[in-house]
C-alpha cells in the first residue's frame, strides 16, 4: 500500500483523538471543577488532606497545566477515580469491557452479513416480492427503538415463554467452567444479541442493496455477461466485490451507533458491559467514569474509522495504487 | 456461397418502461459474410447499440425481440439458456466503449481476459492461459507484463486495446464494435482504428461496426447501412454511401463530419434541425419527414417508404429514390 | 402557478426577480406531482398529518389532569383495556391513553423543533464553508468530521446529563451534535452551485454576498435541506426517545419515550402489561417511519441518480 495513504491517515486519525482529548477535557470541565469536593464530599478530611487531594487533583491549577496533567494521566491510563466506588475508571472499565465486546462484536457480526446477504438479494432481484419485503423489514426495524425492542423480545421470550433467562451474564452462582459455562453465557447473550443485531440489520441492508443498484448498472456486468458467464457467476465475481467496497467504511460508521445502541439494551438486559456501566454512571452522576467511557467509546469508533479506511486502501487497487 | 456469419430478418426490438412499450428496432434486415466488414451509423436513440445487445441476448428481461438472429446458421432466439452463454464470446464478441467502466476497476486486466478464456474452455491450465493472455495483449500493442495492471493505471486508449484483445480471447467469427473510439481524442482514435482494421484482415473476423461517427466507417467498412428511428433507411457500398447519399439523413449525417483530408467539407456543415423522434410517438408515413430538407409535403406524411433498390448494390428508404427522381 | 407563468412574457414589466420565483414555483409544483405519485410517500404523508392532527387535538380529548398521579387515585392501577381505559392503566392508575396522546405532542415538538436547529446549524455552516472556502472552509469540515466520527449518542447523554433534564435542553443536546451531515451536503451543493454560471454572472455584475448568497444560493439549495431535514427528524425523535428512557427527559413533559422509561421502571415487561409499553413503540415507529418514506421519496425525486435504485 502506498505509505503517503498510511501516513495521512494515521496521522488524520491522532489528530481527531487529540480533538476528542481536548473535547472531553473542557467538557467535563464545565460541569466538575473541583473533583475532590465530588470525590470525598461528605466524608471527614482534615484541611491538609484536602490540600494534598486538591495538590494531586490539580485544583486551582492554571487550566492549561490541569489539561497538561490530564493529558499526561490518560496516556499513562489513569482515568481518575469513579465518585460512586472510589475505584480507579480503568478498573470500572476494564470489569466491563469483554461483556461488551462479546456483545457487540457478535451483534455487528452478524448484523452485518446478514444486511448485507439481503441488500445483494434485494437488489439482485429488484421490485420483486423478495426486495420489496427485505426493503420493509429493514424500514420497520430501523425505526424501532433498540431498547423498546429489547422491552419486547424479554417479554415474549424471556418472561411469557420462558425459553431464555431475563438478564445477567451468567446464571446466579455459576461455577460451571468450560464449555457449558461459554453455553451459560452464550444462552445470556442471545436476547440481547438477537436485539441489537436486528435493530442494525435494516441499516446494512439498506446501504447493501443501494451500493448493489448502483453497481448493477455498471458497463462491466454487461460485459461480463456477455462473456458467457452465468448470472451467479457475474453476480459473485463481479458486483458484489465492488458493491462491498463503499460498506467497509460505513461499516465502521455505524460501529459507533451499535455501541450506542447497546447502552439502553445492555441496561434492560442487565449485561455487564460498558452500556451498562454508563447507564449506572448517568445516576449520582459519576461524572469521572462518563468521562473515560466517553473517551474510549470515541476512540474505539475512530480506530473503527482509521482501519476501514487502511482495509479499502488495502482492498481498492484505485486507493492503494494511486 | 458460403454461410453468414450473422443475418438478421426482420428483428424488432421492444422495451418496456414503465408499462409503455418503446420500439426500438422496427424491421432490420442484415447480413454479414466470413471475413466481411459492415458500419453501422446513426444518431444516439436510433436502435444501433440495441442491435449489439440483441446479437448476445443482453437486453433486459422485458424486452420482446422478434424475427430472427442467425450466428452462422442457428437462430439464438431459439437457444437454452446455456447454449445462449456457450454462443457468447466463442461466435460474436463484442468490443464496448473504452470509457472506465467497461473494465471491471477492481480487477487486473490480465484476470478479466482470463475469465473469458477460462468460462469457455475449463481444461486449459493456468500457465497456458497467461500465455494467451500475454499474446492477445501483444497482438493488440501492448506489452504483456501490462495484464498485471488495473483499468485505472492505463490510459484511455490502452484500455479501448484491452477490450479489443478481451473481444479476440475466443476467437470468435464475429466482432461487434460498438462505439470503440467515441470517448478517445482524435490521434488515439486514429491507432485504434488501425488495430482494429489490421485485426480484422489478418484474424480473418467478420466486423460490425457500430458508431455515430460515419467518416470512421468510410475506410474501416467495405458495405455501410444507415440507421433513423428503429430501421436502416440506406444501404451500399461505404465509399457509394458517403459520397454519393441517396436519403437526405445519410447525406445530412455524411457532411455533419469534416472528410480528413478536405478542408472544404469543414465550410459547408450542415446540421440537421430538431431532434431524434420519440420512439414512443413516432411521426406518420416516413418517420423522418419532419426534420426532412427534401419533404414532399403530400406523400411523406403519409407515405412509409421502405427500402427500394437505389443503384448497384444499394437501397435506400425515400421516395425520391427510384422511378424518375433516380439519377 | 401556471397563471403566474403564462403572465411572464418576454418584454413585459415583470422583474427578473419574479420570473425566477414562478420557475421556482413551478419546479415545486413538479416535485409535489411526483410525490402525490410515489406511493410510499404519500402513506407517510397521510401518517403524519393523522399524528399531527391528533396531537393538535388532544387538549380537547383529553385534560392534562389524566398525566397526575394525584388525580388519578380513585382509578384502578395495572388495569388492562377497557371501555372505560381504552389503553388500560399504569401502576398509579393514570390513562395510558392520556399519557400516549401527550406524548405525541412531546416527541413531535422535540423531532421537529430539533431538526430545524440542525438545519440551521447545518446549512449556516455550509453556507459559509462553501461560499467563503479557503481556511474557514478547512477549519469547519475538520469540525464537521470530528462531530461525525464521535458516537453521537454518548456525546448527547453526557451533555443531557450535564444541561440537565428539559425539553429544550435536549433540543438544544439534539442540534448540536447532528449538525455535521446537513452541513456536509449542503457545503457539496454550494460548491456545484458556485462554479454555476449564474453566480458567476451575478459576481461580475457586482452584487454583494449577501445577495448571492439569499438570491442564488439558498433558494437551490433549499428543497435539498428540505429532504435532509425530513430523513433528520426520525433520527431526532429516536435520540429523544433514547435519552428519555436513559432518565435524561422532561419529567414535565411527558414524550412516548418517558413514558416507556416509566412502564420499564415500574415493571409493565414482568407484569405482562402489555398495553403500558407496546403503543408508545408503535407510535414511534409509525411516525419514524413515516418520515423516513417522505424524506427517502423526496430526496428520490430531487436526485435523479437516486431514481434509479427504486
Amino acid at each position: 500500500m502506498n505509505p503517503r495513504f498510511v501516513v495521512a491517515k494515521v496521522t488524520g486519525a491522532i489528530g481527531t483523538l487529540a480533538f476528542v482529548l481536548a473535547f472531553n477535557f473542557f467538557l467535563f470541565r464545565v460541569v466538575d471543577d473541583n473533583p475532590v469536593d465530588n470525590l470525598f464530599r461528605g466524608r471527614n478530611l482534615s484541611p491538609t488532606q484536602i490540600a494534598s487531594l486538591e495538590e494531586r487533583f490539580g485544583v486551582g491549577d492554571p487550566l492549561a497545566l490541569q489539561f497538561v496533567k490530564y493529558v499526561r494521566q490518560t496516556l499513562q491510563g489513569d482515568l481518575g477515580l469513579s465518585i460512586k466506588s472510589s475505584r480507579p475508571v480503568s478498573d470500572v472499565i476494564m470489569d466491563s469491557l469483554w461483556p461488551t465486546v462479546w456483545l457487540v462484536g457478535t451483534a455487528t457480526a452478524l448484523s452485518m452479513v446478514i444486511g448485507t446477504l439481503l441488500g445483494i438479494h434485494a437488489a439482485w432481484k429488484r421490485g420483486t416480492v423478495t426486495d420489496s419485503s427485505a426493503t420493509a423489514f429493514s424500514m420497520i426495524t430501523y425505526s424501532m427503538p433498540d431498547f423498546w425492542m429489547a422491552m419486547v423480545l424479554l417479554a415474549a421470550f424471556a418472561i411469557n415463554l420462558r425459553w431464555f433467562p431475563t438478564g445477567g451474564f451468567e446464571d446466579a452462582g455459576s461455577t460451571a467452567t468450560g464449555l457449558s459455562a461459554f453455553l451459560d453465557q452464550a444462552h445470556h447473550m442471545a436476547l440481547p444479541a438477537i436485539t441489537l443485531t436486528l435493530g442494525y440489520i435494516g441499516e446494512y441492508m439498506i446501504l447493501m442493496r443501494a451500493s448493489m443498484l448502483d453497481t448493477v448498472s455498471e458497463d462491466y456486468l454487461q460485459l461480463a455477461r456477455a462473456k458467457g458467464l452465468r448470472d451467479t457467476e457475474v453476480r459473485r465475481r463481479h458486483a458484489v466485490p465492488n458493491a462491498l467496497l463503499p460498506l467497509v467504511s460505513l461499516s465502521a460508521l455505524n460501529f459507533g451507533y451499535v455501541l450506542s445502541g447497546a447502552i439502553a439494551v445492555e441496561a434492560i438486559y442487565s449485561w455487564p458491559g460498558l452500556g451498562r456501566a454508563t447507564f449506572n454512571a448517568l445516576e449520582g452522576p459519576d461524572f469521572p467514569v462518563l468521562q473515560g467511557l466517553f473517551l474510549l467509546f470515541s476512540a474505539s469508533v475512530i480506530v473503527a474509522n482509521l482501519l476501514a479506511d487502511l482495509l479499502n486502501g488495502y482492498l481498492d487497487p484505485r486507493v492503494r495504487l494511486s | 456461397m458460403t454461410e453468414a456469419v450473422l443475418e438478421l430478418r426482420d428483428l424488432h426490438v421492444t422495451y418496456r418502461a414503465a408499462g409503455v412499450d418503446v420500439p426500438a428496432v422496427r424491421g432490420v434486415d442484415l447480413t454479414i459474410g466470413p471475413r466481411d466488414t459492415l458500419g453501422l451509423a446513426g444518431e444516439s436513440g436510433c436502435g444501433k447499440s440495441t442491435i449489439a445487445g440483441a446479437v448476445l441476448r443482453l437486453l433486459p428481461r422485458a424486452t420482446r425481440v422478434e424475427g430472427e438472429i442467425l450466428l452462422e446458421g442457428q437462430d439464438v432466439l431459439k437457444l437454452r439458456p446455456g447454449k445462449v452463454r456457450a454462443v457468447r464470446w466463442t461466435t460474436a464478441a463484442i468490443v464496448f466503449q473504452g470509457a472506465l467502466h467497461s473494465l471491471n476497476p477492481v480487477q487486473r486486466v490480465g484476470d478479466q481476459i482470463a475469465e473469458a478464456i477460462e468460462t469457455h474452455a475449463r481444461t486449459r491450465s493456468r500457465r497456458t492461459t497467461t500465455a494467451r493472455v500475454g499474446e492477445l495483449l501483444e497482438r493488440v500493442g501492448l506489452p504483456a507484463r501490462r495484464r498485471r495492471e488495473y483499468p485505472h493505471q492505463l490510459s484511455g486508449g490502452q484500455r479501448q486495446r484491452v477490450l479489443i484483445a478481451l473481444a479476440l480471447a475466443c476467437e470468435p467469427a464475429l466482432l461487434i464494435a460498438d462505439e470503440p473510439t467515441t470517448a478517445l481524442d482524435v490521434m488515439v482514435q486514429a491507432q485504434v482504428l488501425s488495430v482494429l482494421e489490421d485485426l480484422q484482415r489478418d484474424a480473418g473476423l467478420a466486423l460490425l461496426f457500430i458508431t455515430h461517427d460515419l467518416s470512421v466507417l468510410r475506410s474501416s467498412c467495405r458495405r455501410l447501412a444507415v440507421m433513423y428511428a428503429g430501421r436502416i433507411v440506406e444501404e451500399g457500398p461505404s465509399g457509394a454511401v458517403f459520397d454519393e447519399p441517396r436519403h437526405p439523413y445519410a447525406r445530412a449525417l455524411a457532411s455533419a463530419f469534416p472528410t480528413i483530408g478536405d478542408p472544404a467539407s469543414r465550410y459547408r456543415p450542415s446540421g440537421l434541425a430538431g431532434d431524434p423522434p420519440d420512439p414512443t410517438a413516432l411521426p406518420t408515413g416516413c418517420p423522418f419527414h419532419p426534420r426532412c430538407p427534401v419533404v414532399v409535403d403530400d406523400v411523406c406524411p403519409s407515405l412509409d417508404v421502405r427500402l427500394r433498390p437505389a443503384g448497384p448494390a444499394r437501397e435506400a428508404a425515400c421516395v425520391h429514390v427510384g422511378g424518375d427522381d433516380d439519377g | 402557478m401556471s397563471e403566474l407563468s403564462d403572465v411572464v412574457v418576454p418584454g413585459s414589466a415583470q422583474s427578473p426577480r419574479s420570473v425566477a420565483w414562478a420557475r421556482r414555483r413551478r419546479a415545486a409544483g413538479e416535485v409535489w406531482a411526483a410525490f402525490r405519485r410515489h406511493r410510499q410517500a404519500m402513506a407517510g404523508l397521510i401518517i403524519l398529518l393523522a399524528v399531527t392532527v391528533m396531537a393538535l387535538v388532544t387538549p380537547l380529548l383529553a385534560d392534562r389532569t389524566g398525566l397526575s398521579a394525584v388525580d388519578s387515585l380513585d382509578n384502578p392501577v395495572w388495569a388492562s383495556p377497557s371501555g372505560d381505559f381504552f389503553l388500560g392503566t399504569d401502576n398509579l392508575g393514570r390513562s395510558v391513553a392520556v399519557q400516549f396522546l401527550y406524548g405525541s405532542r412531546t416527541s413531535l415538538l422535540v423531532g421537529v423543533a430539533a431538526t430545524m436547529l440542525i438545519v440551521v446549524i447545518g446549512s449556516l455552516v455550509g453556507v459559509i464553508a462553501g461560499f467563503i472556502g479557503g481556511w474557514v472552509d478547512s477549519i469547519l469540515m475538520r469540525l464537521s468530521d470530528w462531530f461525525l466520527v464521535i458516537p453521537f449518542l454518548p456525546l448527547a447523554i453526557v451533555l443531557a446529563r450535564i444541561l440537565g433534564p428539559s425539553i429544550w435542553n435536549i433540543i438544544f443536546v439534539i442540534g448540536v451534535t447532528s449538525w455535521p451531515y446537513v452541513a456536509r451536503i449542503t457545503r457539496a451543493q454550494v460548491l456545484s452551485l458556485r462554479q454555476r454560471l449564474f453566480v458567476e454572472r451575478a459576481r461580475a455584475l457586482g452584487a454583494s454576498r449577501r445577495h448571492i448568497v439569499r438570491q442564488h444560493i439558498l433558494p437551490n439549495v433549499a428543497p435539498l435541506i428540505l429532504a435532509n431535514a425530513t430523513l433528520a427528524v426520525p433520527i431526532a425523535i429516536l435520540t429523544e426517545t433514547t435519552l428519555a428512557f436513559l432518565g435524561l427527559g422532561d419529567s414535565r413533559n411527558p414524550s412516548w419515550g418517558k413514558s416507556l422509561e416509566e412502564a420499564y421502571t415500574a415493571g409493565a415487561i414482568t407484569r405482562n402489561a402489555w398495553w403500558y409499553y407496546l403503543p408508545a413503540g408503535i407510535g414511534i415507529i409509525a411516525v419514524v417511519l413515516a418520515f423516513t418514506m417522505c424524506g427517502r421519496a423526496l430526496e428520490e425525486i430531487l436526485d435523479p441518480r437516486l431514481r434509479e435504485r427504486r
